[in-house]
């Protein structure tokens, strides 16, 4: 009596009470695939939602601080700062924001996102331009009265991106030559402020246009993703030592962000796969009940192999093979049945979701964990029954 | 005489039932020997179920010897009984105890699946054990397909296929019209002139009458055992 007989008597036996066997394997087939589907589900959001946060700069780490009369920053001391740790960082901007209404002959544009950047700000946002040039050196030195225009405001206001280039638009009513022009950023939308409905002047021009003196705003690149903590604390130590309090400054980094968002939604993916693994238990459950009655039903049966010289390990094995067979094609339909279902939700969600090995593995091997866990108790049951009584068993 | 194979000495079987103690068997001694046909006669309650029991290694005396072919099977585990009962006997019960879903071959390789023959040479046994009782063309059949009689074969079939020392047979006819009873207790005395030992149990004298010796039961205890024209004579 070998392990391989038990098998074919295991499948025998299911095959033979075809209903009964898809009834027990039903609660583990919703089990493994709704395992699955949370979880791959999730996955798929949180691959969308890095991409996302990616797109928008996981290297930046943005500055923010606010300058008093006693104790402030200078543009030049920034500078100085990032000259001295050229190995940490490979590009820096001052960033000043204005809020103001742009005007070109009748035409306004109120939403638009005007920015004082320096000339590496295109390259640290990884844009390319579509025509023309962007900032230089040497606009920023003499507070050149230029800008570079997004993709929305060139066609707004000029109805082509050649037919700005060249062009004076005003900003609050000063008077700034177009000297370039972005490539268009979103595919999908072109509206009003968003992505391309940008504005991008020399940062000493755009602080004369703010009449502050200081800049507040600061964005780094790391030059390495791994040394995102390490340039922090340096950006954190330098202006410490200019400012003595930690609440006068921020230094925050994107990449933390992202840290943040990946552990709050690998939170939700395994709170979500717990409450899918109580559904296993369920369907475990499900598969003891079934198991029970399968021995109280198959008492005489029981007898005549213990009569016949059945060992108790072969009762044993037969029917903890049954349970175990019965779980793990459950197992098998369910990973089936969850993968199909990633995939179409997936792709009604919008999501490039596909089911994670790991949610396969783990269900799986729960499921054949649950027909061995919860057949050994019916089995034991069943191997220890006394002959006599079995065969009296009606 | 020839060799014993069953030797029963002082077999005591109590149980406790409801504060009440109850002698199943009463102290009962029993020597068979090989190549014998003897039939244990007694009414419901007189213990010959758990004499049956016992010498088919289903139970185990609660004092008392027992001896199987030499070997002490009344102290025995239950790993050894399995053993015991795979090997050296082979049982023919009254609702025939075949197992509804598997067909004629699969049922009577079952005690030689669960003592370790090959796939070929148990197939081999099987067939020819059915050849024996005449139903090698049915082998495919499940046993709701075939009458009680065949059904009956069918165990008989099985209960030989081992090979084993001793048949033991309970109500063999209990559940058969008297044509097909004639029929299985014909085939129950062949095999016994071919050598086989033969322990019939049953309640009923004309049936005990077909073996060559009468063992009858009464309250636990033997008060009959002789050869059946002395058993006849009581009657």
């Amino acid at each position: 009596m070998n392990i391989l007989q038990s098998f074919k008597m295991a499948i025998k036996s299911i095959w033979g009470n075809k209903m009964r066997s898809f009834l027990t394997m039903l609660g583990i087939i919703i089990g493994v695939a709704s395992v699955i589907i949370l979880v791959s589900l999730v996955n798929g959001q949180m691959t969308y939602m890095t991409e996302q946060f990616a797109s928008m700069g996981t290297n930046q780490i943005n500055v923010n601080v606010s300058n008093l009369s006693s104790r402030s920053v200078t543009v030049d001391e920034m500078y100085d700062f990032y000259e001295d740790n050229q190995g940490l960082f490979s590009q820096m901007t001052p960033k000043v924001s204005i809020s103001a209404t742009i005007k070109s002959g009748t035409e306004t544009l109120t939403d638009t996102t005007v920015t004082g950047v320096s000339e590496q700000y295109l390259e640290m946002k990884d844009q390319t331009l579509d025509t023309g040039r962007f900032l230089q050196y040497s606009d920023i030195l003499s507070r050149q009265k230029v800008c570079v225009a997004g993709y929305y405001v060139a066609w707004d206001l000029f109805g082509g991106v050649d037919k700005a280039i060249g062009q004076t638009l005003k900003i609050d009513g000063t008077s700034y030559q177009i000297v370039g022009v972005i490539s268009r950023q979103d595919e999908d939308n072109m509206e009003a402020g968003g992505t391309d409905d940008v504005l991008y002047l020399p940062y000493t021009s755009a602080v004369r246009q703010t009449k502050n003196a200081n800049v507040s705003n600061y964005v780094f690149a790391t030059a390495d993703m791994d040394h995102t903590t390490e340039s922090k604390t340096a950006i954190t130590m330098f202006l410490m030592g200019i400012f003595k309090d930690d609440d006068l400054f921020r230094v925050s980094a994107m990449s933390e962000l992202l840290d943040s968002l990946n552990s709050m939604m690998s939170m939700m993916s395994m709170m979500l796969g717990g409450i899918a693994g109580i559904s296993l238990l369920v369907a475990g459950v499900g598969v003891m009940n079934i198991m029970l009655v399968s021995v109280t039903e198959r008492t005489r049966e029981i007898g005549i192999r213990k009569a016949l010289g059945a060992q108790k390990r072969n009762i044993m094995q037969q029917f903890v093979i049954e349970a175990a067979v019965t779980s793990s094609l459950g197992g098998v339909i369910g990973i089936v049945v969850g993968s199909i279902a990633t995939t179409v939700i997936g792709s009604f969600m919008g999501l490039d979701a596909t089911p994670t090995p790991g949610a396969v593995l783990i269900s799986f091997s729960v499921s054949v964990g649950i027909g061995l866990i919860f057949g050994y108790m019916p089995a034991s049951r069943a191997a220890k029954l006394n002959p006599i009584d079995a065969l009296r068993s009606e | 005489m020839s060799e014993p194979l069953i030797e029963l000495n002082d077999i005591y079987k109590i149980y406790q039932l409801g504060g009440e103690e109850v002698r199943a068997s009463d102290g009962v001694t029993l020597t068979i020997c090989r190549g014998e046909f003897v039939a244990i006669v007694g009414k419901s309650g007189s213990g010959k179920s758990t004499l049956m029991n016992i010498i088919g290694a289903l139970d185990v005396p609660s004092s008392g010897t027992y001896f199987l072919g030499g070997e002490d099977v009344g102290n025995m585990g239950d790993y050894q009984l399995a053993k015991v009962r795979n090997k050296m006997i082979g049982f023919i019960f009254q609702q025939y105890n075949l197992l509804p879903k598997l067909n004629l071959l699969e049922n009577v390789e079952l005690p030689l699946l669960y003592s370790g023959i090959g796939a070929d040479k148990r197939k081999e046994k099987a067939i020819e054990s059915l050849r024996r009782v005449g139903l090698e063309e049915k082998w495919r059949n499940l046993p709701n397909q075939l009458s009680g009689g065949q059904q009956q074969r069918a165990s008989i079939a099985r209960a030989l296929a081992g090979n084993p020392s001793l048949i033991l047979a309970d109500e063999p006819t209990g559940a058969l019209d008297s044509k097909t009873s004639r029929e299985v207790l014909n085939f129950l005395k062949q095999l016994n002139e071919e050598g086989n030992t033969i322990v019939m149990i049953t309640h009923d004298s004309a049936i005990a009458m077909e073996a060559k010796r009468v063992v009858r039961v009464h309250d636990g205890k033997i008060n009959f055992d002789g050869d059946v024209n002395e058993y006849s004579a009581i009657l």
